[in-house]
């Protein structure tokens, strides 16, 4: 294992990366969540729903680009193995990402006849992005071996990942929207935290099964009894959460950021959770951290950078949100 | 076909769909920044008017970039892992410092640019609309610091075939650096302007009385006439520069097989490169002598002397005759429009025919201007340390195939959408009626009160 700031600036490193990257499934992870959403039956509720997300979804990509741009830049030997196994479905997630993306500015400046179709391009594309996304988890979390079981335990992946973006995006929808469809959302949210949390068990539970090193870092020789504590967390997290949009509504729209927050942190345990499966491994089972990391030189050039400019985001990222706080109203086009 | 052409093709269909939103975003965002400063002063409602007609435009062109953008970032690794793998000690950190300084800062003013007018005070809106601009700015000079350090590598050493940073101020400011930037970002204003006079010509032809696109109009032409002589000399110099850095791309250029004195400055021909001649050629003797060394008698190299390390000659000769046609046309076209404008006060049918002709005429010259600079640096993915070969992905061609049509799909579909809806709103704005005065009293009483913060049928 390397020393010095050859040791630690990887290390500073990957933790960048994983904020990047659960900071994404957050945010862009509600964005898309209320893409996939998208009713077919109300054209209101629709311009309701993309209203609310307007303002934030082009920044909330960015952290994507960030999380991308940080293996690319910190481990470009990772970026390599890991982008050519997932060839394919790299190329589906940005085609779903492109149509969504330019289907939320063209649908209010198209012909009033097509809207409906940009409509159902934003719901495709935020479809094919996150179970592409949700796919290609699966394959990393199984070594990207070849096998029929790792081809299922992704297709779940796939499933669980989406479920997971729903939900997270139908709480926005609870805390950002009122009346018809916030109740709508509520329902919505209760129906994709059951499907998200099934998917939570099923894959804790194959997981182990199929990789003998997750098997031995959960189960034989990591200090178990603190481990057990983000699995407890996580549903006692799901337990509040459906029980309140059980009771939902509430007087004065009470608790209505509840279910967001919620799910926040159970996104953050079920990251904390992978995170603790993999490290030291950036590619599982082949390449750690330090292996992929490129020149120190390069790395602490960047930081400097990160230093001042990563607080700076987070405040106006912070600004921009409060600027929009409260419900979305009609998407006051400029 | 085989990975090595299928993937040069994608990268060359990615890169040029994107470069088409960004050439716009960059200089239109400062044209946004002068409407809105210009009604903070003056108070006049057309320029408010002008502002939330290219606020649309900008937001769907850079909705466009930003998506097109994020497909570029993961091609590094997805078709090219030999790039990272030699420069990515380089190449990284510039790329992080465009997605850092530059992608936050922009994405996320523009959500207060465009939803947060009456959201935020008028102070405020307008230091977003100058982020924004900022923000785009900041994201060409990083990328293009990257992109001329491909051309002119500097500041570095190979240690095992891989290269390290040395200096990082001479791998940021490498030898052709200020030549690309500036020559991009005149592009850059002069396909916005063009864009500008296009769309507001378009207008006019169909019957808008508004003020507003009168005034876009006269903003744009005289814009573009003041940037084009900018640019023919920037071009030159820029030029020169690659004279010295990478002769046999400016070999390629001229169309020169031999290295002379006195060589002739080829205006068409029909280069050939089995026989390493130029067919049906029309010449002028000793002008790209003149051209290149101020000198009719001086010595230029010819591509006999980069035997097998010279790119392609035909794109790269079309490509430069392209670019230079269309910054000729712009030449006649701005200024004779500018010249109307100023005697005359406006347009005649056919001058704005012209200029509705003209409207995308600035894509057509960047990208003949980056096939020209990029094809030029072939074989080589970074001038001599790296070929386009050597950093191909090992990924079975069937992939990149399937890859390469889903994009040209999507490419396809999404330019001709966007094209028309470019018209479409032009002829959504001509269909409201509210010509609106200028300088009313209750304007310059209270300007910010005034300026309307409403719904999507008040386009100017």
């Amino acid at each position: 294992m390397p020393s010095g700031e050859a040791y630690w600036l990887p290390l500073i490193f990957m933790a960048l990366m994983g904020v990047a990257f659960l900071v994404y499934a957050i945010l862009d992870g509600y964005d898309l969540g209320v893409g996939i959403l998208l009713p077919r039956n109300s054209e209101a509720q629709r311009d309701t729903m993309i209203a609310s997300i307007g303002p934030f979804w082009d920044a909330n990509e960015t952290w994507l680009v960030l999380g991308v741009g940080i293996i690319l830049i910190a481990f470009p030997a990772a970026h390599n193995v890991i982008l050519l196994q997932l060839y394919i479905p790299v190329t589906l997630m940005l085609a779903g990402l492109i149509l969504r993306g330019v289907a939320f500015d063209f649908r209010a400046k198209a012909p009033v006849d097509h809207k409906s179709w940009w409509d159902l391009a934003f719901w495709g594309g935020s479809l094919l992005a996150t179970l592409s996304q949700g796919y290609m988890l699966g394959l990393y979390v199984m070594g990207f071996e070849q096998s029929w079981a790792a081809q299922a335990f992704a297709l779940l992946s796939a499933i669980c990942v989406t479920a997971g973006y729903c939900l997270i995006g139908a709480a926005w929808l609870v805390m950002k929207t009122e009346g018809e469809l916030q109740a709508r959302a509520a329902r919505w949210a209760r129906r994709c935290a059951w499907l998200m949390a099934l998917g939570l068990v099923a894959v804790s539970l194959v997981n182990p099964m199929i990789s003998e090193r997750v098997y031995d870092r959960w189960l034989s020789d990591g200090p178990t009894q603190i481990l057990l504590v983000i699995p407890l967390l996580c549903f006692l997290l799901f337990l509040i959460n459906d029980r309140f949009l059980a009771r939902f509504p509430f007087d004065n729209d009470f608790g209505c950021w509840l279910p967001f927050a919620c799910t926040i942190g159970q996104f953050v345990l079920a990251f904390s959770a992978l995170a603790y499966s993999f490290f030291p491994y950036v590619v599982p089972e082949q390449l750690t951290f330090w292996e992929a990391s490129s020149a120190p030189e390069s790395l602490r050039f960047i930081l400097y950078g990160v230093v001042i400019v990563l607080p700076t985001i987070a405040f106006y990222t912070f600004y921009a949100y409060r600027v929009f706080w409260g419900k979305a109203t009609e998407l006051q086009y400029y | 076909m085989e990975t090595l052409l299928l993937s040069r093709i994608q990268f060359a269909a990615n890169i040029s769909f994107h470069i088409l939103f960004p050439t716009i975003t960059i200089a239109l965002a400062w044209f946004l920044v002068v409407f809105k400063i210009q009604h903070n002063r003056t108070g006049a409602e057309v320029w408010m008017r002008a502002y939330r007609f290219w606020v649309k435009v900008f937001a769907l062109s850079f909705a466009l970039g930003v998506v097109s953008g994020i497909t570029m970032s993961f091609q590094f690794g997805t078709n090219w892992p030999g790039y990272m793998a030699t420069v990515g000690n380089i190449a990284g950190p510039l790329l992080g410092y465009e997605v850092l300084t530059a992608f936050f800062m922009e994405a996320t003013f523009l959500g207060i640019m465009l939803f947060g007018m009456n959201r935020v005070s008028n102070r405020i809106h307008t230091l977003a609309t100058v982020l924004v601009a900022i923000g785009t700015s900041l994201s060409a000079f990083w990328i293009l610091s990257l992109n001329s350090w491909m051309h002119t590598p500097a500041g570095f050493e190979m240690r095992d075939g891989v290269a390290f940073p040395v200096s990082w101020w001479a791998i940021i400011f490498n030898p052709s650096m200020p030549y690309r930037l500036i020559h991009m970002m005149l592009a850059s204003g002069l396909t916005a302007a063009f864009l500008m006079a296009g769309l507001s010509a378009y207008r006019l032809l169909k019957g808008d009385h508004k003020p507003a696109p009168r005034l876009t109009l006269k903003v744009s032409v005289f814009a573009a006439a003041l940037l084009i002589p900018l640019q023919i000399f920037m071009g030159d110099l820029h030029g020169l520069n690659t004279l010295e850095h990478q002769p046999a791309k400016v070999a390629a250029m001229e169309g020169l097989w031999e290295t002379q004195q006195g060589a002739p400055l080829v205006l068409f021909g029909l280069p050939d490169e089995t026989e390493k001649r130029n067919r049906y050629a029309l010449e002028i003797p000793g002008g790209a002598s003149f051209i290149l060394t101020h000198d009719w008698q001086g010595e230029v190299r010819g591509l006999n002397e980069f035997e097998n390390e010279h790119p392609p000659v035909s794109p790269v000769f079309w490509g430069f005759r392209i670019m230079v046609g269309l910054g000729m046309l712009m030449l006649l076209v701005s200024w004779t429009a500018a010249w109307r404008l100023w005697r005359h006060k406006a347009l005649p049918a056919w001058m704005l025919k012209v200029l509705v002709g003209m409207t995308f005429s600035g894509w057509v010259a960047t990208l003949a201007g980056w096939y020209v600079t990029e094809i030029g640096r072939q074989p080589y993915l970074v001038s001599g340390l790296l070929t386009t070969a050597d950093a191909v992905t090992s990924t079975p061609p069937t992939n990149v195939a399937t890859s390469l049509a889903i994009y040209l799909t999507l490419y396809g579909v999404l330019l001709l959408a966007y094209m028309r809806t470019l018209f479409l709103i032009a002829r959504k704005a001509v269909a409201v009626d509210r010509p609106e005065e200028i300088h009313t009293l209750q304007d310059q009483l209270n300007p910010i009160e005034q300026s309307p913060t409403g719904g999507g049928n008040r386009y100017a």
